[in-house]
């Protein structure tokens, strides 16, 4: 196929360099410097999509952002798949693949048109809520349909190849947009000394300029965006970041850029020649101040079958003939509303095609360009607009008609042109959206016919954002904005900014018409698009008024307008225009919806950066990691922490080696530690170091129970409670100095618990002299346990062992395999226990030299399943699995751990005076023994008392942990029950989601060695 | 993401770095033992949530470990001032003639006190599409 639609000169494209590319399976040949769309309408393809709910021919419409139809799956493989890109940002490169998101098995011939054809009736709007929604059961059903019609793209189904990168970035001033306004607000802040970052979402800087007639400095203008450009690449001080799209506007001037760098040549980095590299970065940039030089986006008019291939905005097809000398048909109908837009019929003209004529809705258009559009000889129709296109695959022709704008009626007969492109111009709407993501509205200017952005603090706003159109006000604008916010960050330029000499053009006032009235009423008139992306017309939004919504944001919801990628950027001025023309208000009453980031769709690449895999969440190693790697540990995620699980050892059977399973496994080590020793890597607890005078008064402070006793050498268990009685964590603090203490915490509580008791000493109790710090990763803490223990241990230490010298709840300083250690005799497994502490980085040795002499003792790694079970046949709580918020320490019958004489009103102690605290039917902890020992039950399983009560059932509790205990041959479990202490004994019911019904005990939660003897031998 | 001065470090640093930890201002009552139940419950778990200027506690979790305030509005985001633990605030409403009241947002963006009905309700309020 040719390039028919290119002209042979003009344009900021390459002739020389040829680029071949697919789209749909067809190859088709560019140029560089075109976008996908420019080379799709340089080889006159039309039709580029179906649309979303009628499934019609869609063709490329604008030439920017804005598009709402051209919308793309890229990729040459799998691997390299990116839905949703709009043909008209998407630089052309050798052997691109596209294909249209929509329409199957084919663009042209769509089956879907059949549906979309009657579904003209089947899909009023609010289809999918008065459709789909019942049955509900279906709804999945129908969803899957429609998304296969609809093709809103596809993610790839195998792995992204690329890396993405984040980066912090900070500045003066933020330029956003490089247009004449952007470009002069950059030059004016980078001159007064500010650090500027000026990013711009083209492939080139220059924005409306390098399609621009107008001359600047009497050249043209693209010359001076050269010399300007290279102005500011040449300063230090200013970043430029073409390619760069600012998406979100978020608190305190903190803006988000996707910076694309390999896009534009590949679909992936390694396809660009640039194996290893980034494919695109996310800025995220904290700016002392903003520019905002976003610009406007033309609208189109509304009328009958304005959707048909070959209808456009009117400044996209100036765009196409001046940038990428494409002209996109062979006779043009411009209508208009406003004078700006006569440059398409001008710049088509001069391209050597037929401008049939321009209908200009107003009565007696008399500015500058329409004086040169007559004096071209071309027809000028006033007072009248297009009502109508005709033509199915392309435009064939416009019928035109007198109209009266104010009364919403045609007023004259109808006059058939013949012609295969429409382009319309409605109006500007400022680029607001960024303005309005932190939620500033934005207000209607009677006098400009669009919304300009609200005050947001740190933001100015620059040229075409604020109703500044013509390119000398824009320039002055750009560059007065610039200074500004350079003020504003401290920096004040020398003097004022010279400009380009730009001509003033006289122009008359644009009219305010959104949509054309046609012969018909909206509801039986040929379809008239408002929102293009959505399929939204004309009629939706009036009969969503009729059904009566009449807030735009539920007109909005109702209809679509506005929604998905597109985010109402061609339609939502027209769509509240129209539907306040039906409710008799006038649109600032009606009011816009405001915008959400993302302003265009930003990759997952770019937004999830470097965090994935390994790097998506810090994982946090013990130094005796490597050990359990290597000897198989399973492991389990405590927080961040990798922590072993258990240790599966290869087990002989039936002449087969195979692994134990993890049953087999915690069996062993339960068995290993209740009779012989075992060892745990406890490194991960949480260890807080405290000093100070009132060390001691301050822990009598944060805990349940009393501290003032605690001599140097020994070691107390301690209760939290937050002010409200609640339990918040727990943990062993041992006396090392009359002022010096050592507390452990939860493995998942250690970084909540510093910063609660960094809370209470700043902000209660200031004049107590304490100090804390986290100390968990200084120590290793090794945990020998089991009755051999100190016949083990004392191999290894010179620390005296002797049961009357150290004694349980005591801790000794001493040497370790040769090393300097802390030993604390406490026990979480009931057993006589050593947990070792030693410096991180000896940690290795200490553990391997424990099981060089271990060996004759069967010494057994065991990990957290072990340590559960362990604990639990003890009855020892863990804070957070067997606590919730809503449980005291009485609750948990530890009453022994309460101080309620103590002098001063220690954290908690109120709220366990209150009378709900001290009720008999409160949830205390029980043990639970199932009657058939086969049984573990369910943690999370709710109690009841009567199994065979009607549903709802009265609820007594629940199950908190439980396992399968190996000494007692049995599942068994702890539980909360109302009222459970005076239980005792009793049969409680466990009905399940399966329909059966399980029978447990409540018993003592202290299911081995009730005396306590074993862990004080 | 706020962009918060912290006035131990005598910097401004991201939001990452920070927690908030509530109201700020809440004083413990000095004689647990012998305040009410209505009072004890106060403390405990009233809070203001006024459309406005609003003082927080915060503390710099991933910088020097320090509790200060922030005065913030909570309808602009906009912090107005932090000020170490210790101090009071120089920003408050009834100082910015704010008006100040307990209520909810209605959802044409007004303002109604608890109880009360919406006057002219526009329902013009956007909600997430
Ligand atoms: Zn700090």
């Amino acid at each position: 196929m040719s390039q028919h639609n290119r002209l042979n000169q003009g344009g900021r494209i390459d002739r020389s360099r040829s680029l071949s590319f697919t789209f749909n399976g067809q190859r088709y040949q560019g140029f560089a410097g075109d976008t996908l769309a420019s080379a799709l309408l340089a080889n006159g393809v039309d039709i580029v999509n179906r649309s979303f709910k009628y499934s019609r021919p869609r063709g490329i419409i604008a030439a920017g952002a804005d598009e709402p139809s051209a919308i793309m799956q890229l990729g040459a493989s799998e691997a390299a798949q990116v839905p949703n890109v709009r043909a008209t940002q998407q630089a052309l490169y050798d052997g691109l693949v596209a294909r249209s998101t929509n329409g199957w098995p084919s663009v042209q011939r769509d089956v879907m048109s059949w549906v979309g054809r009657l579904g003209g009736h089947l899909m009023p709007p609010g289809f999918y809520y008065k459709t789909f929604m019942a049955p509900a059961s279906m709804w999945m059903t129908y969803e899957k349909w429609i998304r296969k019609g609809a093709g809103l793209g596809r993610s790839p189904a195998a792995s992204d190849p690329d890396i993405y990168d984040h980066l912090n970035q900070h500045c003066d001033v933020l330029v956003i947009g490089a247009g004449p306004a952007g470009l002069g607000a950059a030059l004016s802040a980078a001159r007064a000394g500010a650090r500027v970052i000026l990013c711009d979402e083209q492939e080139e800087m220059g924005g409306s300029l390098l399609d621009s007639r107008e001359s600047l400095d009497d050249a043209p203008a693209a010359d001076w965006v050269a010399k300007a450009v290279a102005e500011l690449d040449a300063m230090e001080s200013v970043t430029l970041l073409p390619r760069t799209t600012a998406n979100g506007y978020h608190d305190h001037n903190f803006v988000t850029l996707h910076e694309r760098r390999t896009e534009h040549l590949a679909d992936t980095a390694a396809g660009a020649g640039r194996e290893g590299e980034v494919r695109s970065r996310l800025h995220r940039v904290r700016a002392e101040q903003v520019v905002l030089a976003s610009g406007a986006h033309e609208r189109p008019l509304v009328y009958a079958n304005n959707d048909v291939p070959g209808n456009m905005v009117a400044g996209a097809v100036s765009t196409y003939i001046r940038r990428y000398g494409v002209v996109p048909g062979q006779k043009l109908v411009l209508t208009t509303n406003n004078d700006h837009a006569y440059r398409a019929a001008l710049d088509w003209q001069e391209a050597g095609r037929d401008v049939v004529a321009v209908v200009d809705s107003r009565a007696n258009p008399d500015g500058e360009l329409v004086q040169q559009a007559r004096d071209s000889g071309i027809r000028v129709i006033t007072g009248s607009a297009v009502m109508e296109g005709k033509g199915n695959q392309r435009v064939s022709g416009a019928r035109v008609v007198a109209i009266d704008t104010p009364r919403f009626v045609v007023t004259g007969s109808i006059e058939e042109l013949d012609c295969d492109t429409i382009a319309s111009s409605g109006g500007y709407s400022p680029v607001v959206h960024l303005a309005s993501h932190t939620g500033k509205r934005p207000q209607w200017r009677d006098d400009l016919l669009g919304f300009v952005p609200g005050e947001v603090k740190g933001m100015h706003y620059a040229g075409g954002v604020q109703g500044i159109y013509a390119l000398d006000e824009s320039l002055a604008d750009g560059a007065r904005a610039g200074a500004e916010a350079a003020r504003a960050g401290g920096f004040e330029a020398a003097g004022a900014m010279t400009l380009p000499a730009a001509a003033s053009r006289r122009e008359s006032a644009t009219e305010a018409l959104y949509q054309v009235p046609h012969e018909k009423t909206s509801l039986r008139a040929p379809k008239q698009f408002v929102d293009f992306q959505n399929d939204v017309t004309a009629a939706a939004i009036e009969l969503a008024t009729r059904e009566g919504f009449e807030s735009i944001e539920h007109v909005k919801r109702y209809t679509a307008l506005g929604f998905g990628t597109d985010q109402g950027k061609l339609g939502n001025i027209n769509g509240m225009a129209i539907a306040a023309r039906c409710l008799h208000r006038s649109i600032p009453e009606v009011g816009t919806t405001v915008f959400r980031p993302n302003y265009t769709p930003v990759t997952f690449g770019a937004i999830v950066g470097r965090h994935c895999r390994e790097l998506f969440d810090p994982e946090r190693y013990t130094a005796l990691h490597q050990w359990h790697v290597e000897n198989g540990a399973e492991f389990e995620d405590v927080g961040q922490w990798k922590r072993p699980w258990y240790f599966p050892q290869k087990r002989r059977a039936d002449g087969q080696e195979r692994l134990e399973t993890m049953h087999e496994a915690v069996a062993r080590e339960c068995l290993a530690v209740r009779q012989g020793v075992g060892i745990l890597d406890a490194s991960t607890l949480g260890k807080i170091d405290i000093q100070g005078p009132d060390a001691r008064e301050f822990l009598g402070r944060v805990y349940t129970n009393k501290w003032a006793k605690l001599a140097p050498g020994r070691v107390r268990y301690g209760v939290m409670c937050k002010d409200d009685g609640m339990v918040m964590d727990d943990g062993t603090t041992s006396c090392l100095g009359d002022n010096h203490f050592l507390m452990t915490t939860t493995t998942g509580g250690a970084a909540s618990v510093l910063e609660w008791l960094e809370l209470w000493h700043q902000t209660e109790w200031p004049e107590l002299q304490v100090y804390f710090n986290s100390v968990t990763d200084h120590w290793a803490t090794i945990t020998v346990t089991g009755p051999e223990a100190r016949k083990l241990f004392s191999e290894v230490t010179d620390i005296d062992l002797d049961r009357e010298q150290f004694k349980f709840m005591d801790w000794r300083e001493g040497r370790v395999a040769g090393v300097p250690a802390r030993v604390f005799r406490i026990s979480f497994t009931g057993e006589l226990a050593f947990e070792i502490n030693v410096q991180a980085n000896y940690a290795l040795h200490v553990w391997k030299t424990l099981f060089a002499h271990g060996e004759k003792y069967d010494l057994t790694p065991y990990g957290t399943e072990t340590m559960h079970v362990l604990r639990a046949e003890k009855g020892l709580i863990i804070a957070g699995q067997d606590t919730d918020g809503s449980v005291t320490p009485e609750d948990l019958g530890m009453h022994w751990a309460v101080g309620y004489d103590k002098p001063f009103a220690w954290i908690g102690k109120r709220a366990l005076n209150r009378p709900d605290t001290a009720r008999e039917d409160r949830k205390q902890l029980v043990g639970l023994k199932p009657k058939d020992p086969k049984v573990v039950l369910e943690e999370g399983a709710q109690i009841v008392l009567d199994p065979d009560q009607a549903i709802p059932m009265t609820m007594m509790g629940h199950v908190t942990s439980s396992y399968y205990s190996p000494v007692l041959e049995s599942g068994f479990a702890l539980a909360v029950l109302k009222g459970g202490r005076k239980r005792m004994g009793e049969t409680v019911y466990l009905p399940m989601s399966n329909g059966t019904t399980h029978e447990a005990e409540v018993v003592s939660t202290i299911f081995v060695d009730p005396k306590g003897e074993r862990q004080n031998v | 993401m706020f962009y918060i001065f912290c006035p131990y470090c005598d910097e401004r640093r991201e939001e990452e770095e920070f927690h908030p930890s509530g109201q700020a201002h809440i004083t413990r009552p000095a004689d647990p033992e012998n305040c009410s139940d209505e009072e004890w419950g106060d403390y405990l778990f009233f809070r203001d949530n006024p459309r406005g200027i609003h003082h927080e506690l915060w503390v710099h979790r991933l910088g020097c470990r320090k509790f200060f305030n922030i005065t913030r509005d909570t309808t602009t985001y906009e912090i107005l001032e932090t000020y170490p633990m210790g101090e009071r605030p120089t920003v408050t409403a009834e100082r910015a003639g704010v008006r100040q009241e307990q209520g909810v947002q209605t959802a044409d963006g007004g303002w109604q006190t608890v109880g009360a009905r919406p006057e002219n309700s526009k329902l013009n309020e956007e909600t997430p599409s």
